[in-house]
C-alpha cells in the first residue's frame, strides 16, 4: 500500500499531505496507517497538559481564523488544576467570511485530522467536553466529521478515560442554522447555548467565563489542525515551515477567488507573496485583464493594490500595509469591475448580517448601503462622500460590542482612499441651466 | 430585494380550525437524542427547530410552543431564536430550496447575472416560491466555495460555477 504522505516526504505540508480529493478522506485504519492519532497518544502518555501548551506557545502558532492571536497564549489563560471543573473546547468551523473556503476542504477531506486535534487540544487545556460548531450549509463536512467521530469513539480516543488515562473527554458536532455573526467567538458561544447569536461584552474573556459560564477556548479549524503536527515534530520544525519567508511560523492555507484562471486553495509556507498566489498558483487574471484591487483575506479586510502584491502574506506585513491578512484567501477585482459596486455588495452583506445589537452597526450599515446604491446609479450627492468617510469612523473600532461593524468599514475606507475617483464618477450630474 | 405583499383580506380572514400541533414520535425521539449532547436543554433549540423543519419543510407558529415545551424553555425564547437564524423557515417553502450565494467572490464572478437568470426562469423574486410549489429562491451568505463562483445550493447539493444559460438544465434534476 502506498502512503499518501509519500507525496510530502519532507513533511512540509502538514495540513494537506494526506488529502487526495479523488480518493476522498481516509477512514480510521487509513489515517492510523499514516501515523494518525500517534500525536494524541504521545501527548496523553508522555506530556503533561502544561508541556503541550508550552510547545505550542514556543512554536508561535497564531490563530488562522483571521485575528492571528497566538494559540498558546490564548490557552494559558484557562484555569488549570484539579479544582478547575467543567471546561470546554469549541472549534469555530462556522466558515462564513466571504471569500474564504479553506476549512471546507480541510474538514471534508481530512476529518480525522480535526477530531485528533480537538482531543489533543482538549487534553492540553484539560477540557471535559468539545464541540465542533459547523455551519449548517456544510452538509458533506458534517457527514464526514460525524463518521470520523463515531470511529474515534469506538476506538477509545473519545469518551471516558481517553487511551486509558484519568482524563475523559466528550466530543460533539453541532451544526448551525445560518448567520455570519456566529463566527464571532462570543456570538458563537451564545448560539451554541441555543440563544440568538448576539456577541457578549469582553471581559470576561471566554477562557475565564465562556460556554455556560465555564472556561472555554474557541479555535479555528486550521489552527487546531496544526497542533498534532507541532507536538509530533516540535516547535523548531514548525518554525522552519515558513522557509524564512516570514517571522510567523508554519504553513498557511492560502487561496484565490474572483476572475482568476485557476481559483483554489493551497497550503504554502506562511509569508508567501500575494503575487505568487495570483500569478503562479491561480495562473493570473482571467481573459488577460489587469488586476485593479484585492482583498487579502475576506470581506472584512482593507483593499490593497497591485503595488502591494510583493508583500509577504503574514499578519504583521499586511497590517503594515494598512490592511489585515484575515483568512489569507485573496479575492481579486479586475480592471473592468466597479469598486463602487463591489463595496456596495460588501456593505449589503454586512448590513444584512448585523445582529442588530449595537446601534452604529444596525443603523449605520444600511445607511452606507443606501448611499452606495445612489453612487452606483449615478445619483450620488457630494456631501454623502463625507458621510461615507464619517461612517468609517462612527462604525470603527471601539463603538460596538464586536468587530462586525469595524470589519465592514475596512473595505469601504480603503476603497475611498484608493478609488475616490470611482465614487466621484457616481455623483449626480447637475441639472442643465435653462 | 425581498418584498412581501400582505393582503388585508388574508389578515382578517378567520383562520381555519387546524388540528393542534403534535410532535411525531420520530421528531420527539430525534430531539431527545440532541438533548443528550448538552448539559443545558436550551442548547438543543436550534437542532430541535431543524428537526421539525426537516420533517415538515418549515416551522409554523403553532409548532413553537410545542417544541419549546419539549426542550423546557419558554415559547418566547424559542420564537426569538427561530426568527434570528436564516436557515429556519417560518413560512412554507417549495419542494426544493435554491440558495444563491450573493457574497463578494460570487459578485465578482457573475452573481447578479445568475440571480437575474433565476428570477426570470422561475418568475419569482428572491424570497418567493413558484406557484407550483416546486422552488423557493433565497439569497445566502458566502457558501465557502468561492473558487467555484458563481455558486448556489439546491437543497443539500452545491453547484458551481453556474452560468445563467445552465439554469434550465440544472433545475430539471429537481422535479
Amino acid at each position: 500500500m502506498s502512503l499518501r504522505s509519500a507525496a510530502d516526504p519532507h513533511y512540509q505540508r502538514p495540513l494537506t499531505r494526506l488529502i487526495d480529493r479523488a480518493a476522498g478522506p481516509l477512514d480510521l485504519p487509513g489515517f492510523e496507517a499514516e501515523n494518525g492519532y500517534s500525536s494524541l497518544k504521545k501527548s496523553v502518555r508522555e506530556y503533561t497538559p502544561q508541556q503541550i501548551q508550552a510547545i505550542v506557545k514556543d512554536a508561535n502558532l497564531r490563530g488562522r481564523g483571521g485575528a492571528g492571536f497566538p494559540a498558546g497564549v490564548k490557552w494559558s489563560l484557562v484555569p488549570m488544576g484539579p479544582d478547575a471543573g467543567e471546561k470546554y473546547l469549541v472549534c469555530n468551523a462556522d466558515e462564513m467570511e466571504p471569500g474564504t473556503f479553506k476549512d471546507r476542504l480541510l474538514m471534508e477531506q481530512a476529518p480525522h485530522q480535526l477530531i485528533e486535534a480537538m482531543i489533543l487540544v482538549g487534553y492540553a487545556i484539560q477540557a471535559t467536553r468539545g464541540y465542533i460548531f459547523l455551519r449548517g450549509e456544510y452538509i458533506v463536512a458534517a457527514d464526514r466529521l460525524n463518521k470520523a467521530l463515531a470511529e474515534a469513539r469506538a476506538a477509545g480516543y473519545v469518551g471516558k478515560n481517553v487511551l486509558g488515562s484519568e482524563w475523559s473527554f466528550e466530543l460533539f458536532v453541532h451544526t448551525g442554522a445560518g448567520r455570519y455573526i456566529c463566527g464571532e467567538e462570543t456570538a458563537l458561544i451564545n448560539s451554541l447555548e441555543g440563544r440568538r447569536a448576539n456577541p457578549r461584552a469582553k471581559p470576561p474573556f471566554p477562557q475565564i467565563a465562556g460556554l455556560w459560564g465555564r472556561p472555554t477556548v474557541v479555535n479555528n479549524v486550521e489552527t487546531l489542525m496544526n497542533v498534532p503536527h507541532i507536538v509530533l515534530n516540535g516547535a523548531d520544525w514548525f518554525k522552519g515551515l515558513s522557509q524564512g519567508k516570514s517571522k510567523d511560523a508554519g504553513t498557511k492555507m492560502y487561496g484565490c477567488s474572483g476572475r482568476a484562471n485557476k481559483t483554489g486553495t493551497w497550503e504554502l509556507p506562511i509569508g508567501t507573496t500575494a503575487r505568487e498566489l495570483l500569478e503562479v498558483h491561480a495562473g493570473g487574471m482571467r481573459d488577460g485583464k489587469k488586476l485593479k484591487a484585492w482583498l487579502p483575506g475576506g470581506a472584512s479586510t482593507d483593499f490593497l493594490l497591485p503595488e502591494h502584491l510583493d508583500l509577504a502574506m503574514d499578519f504583521d506585513t499586511i497590517a503594515k500595509a494598512g490592511s489585515r491578512m484575515g483568512t489569507g484567501l485573496i479575492a481579486v477585482v479586475a480592471e473592468d469591475q466597479s469598486m463602487v459596486s463591489a463595496v456596495r455588495n460588501l456593505e449589503e452583506f454586512f448590513a444584512r448580517e448585523s445582529c442588530g445589537w449595537c446601534t452604529p452597526c444596525r443603523d449605520g450599515l444600511p445607511w452606507s448601503v443606501k448611499i452606495l446604491r445612489a453612487f452606483e446609479a449615478g445619483q450620488g450627492q457630494a456631501e454623502d462622500l463625507d458621510v461615507l468617510s464619517k461612517l468609517t469612523k462612527w462604525l470603527g473600532p471601539g463603538k460596538t460590542f464586536c468587530a462586525h461593524a469595524p470589519g465592514a468599514m475596512e473595505p469601504l475606507q480603503s476603497a475611498l482612499k484608493y478609488f475616490r475617483h470611482e465614487f466621484e464618477a457616481g455623483l449626480a450630474k447637475p441639472a442643465k441651466a435653462a | 430585494m425581498t418584498e412581501t405583499i400582505v393582503k388585508l383580506a388574508d389578515l382578517v380572514k378567520p383562520a381555519a380550525v387546524a388540528a393542534p400541533f403534535v410532535l411525531s414520535d420520530e421528531e420527539r425521539h430525534e430531539i431527545e437524542h440532541e438533548l443528550s449532547h448538552y448539559p443545558d436543554s436550551r442548547a438543543a433549540s436550534i437542532e430541535a427547530l431543524k428537526i421539525v423543519q426537516k420533517h415538515r419543510g418549515w416551522v409554523s407558529d403553532e409548532a413553537i410552543p410545542v417544541i419549546a415545551a419539549a426542550i423546557n424553555i419558554s415559547a418566547a425564547d424559542l420564537e426569538g431564536v427561530a426568527t434570528f437564524y436564516n436557515l429556519i423557515f417560518r413560512r412554507p417553502v417549495g419542494r426544493h430550496v435554491i440558495k444563491v450565494c450573493d457574497s463578494i467572490s460570487c459578485h465578482l464572478t457573475g452573481y447578479e447575472e445568475l440571480r437575474d437568470g433565476l428570477i426570470e426562469h422561475l418568475g419569482v423574486r428572491l424570497g418567493g416560491t413558484t406557484p407550483d410549489n416546486r422552488f423557493t429562491l433565497l439569497p445566502i451568505c458566502c457558501l465557502g466555495a468561492c473558487d467555484r463562483g458563481a455558486t448556489l445550493m439546491i437543497d443539500d447539493d452545491l453547484h458551481g460555477p453556474v452560468e445563467p444559460a445552465q439554469i434550465k438544465a440544472l433545475l430539471e434534476a429537481y422535479p
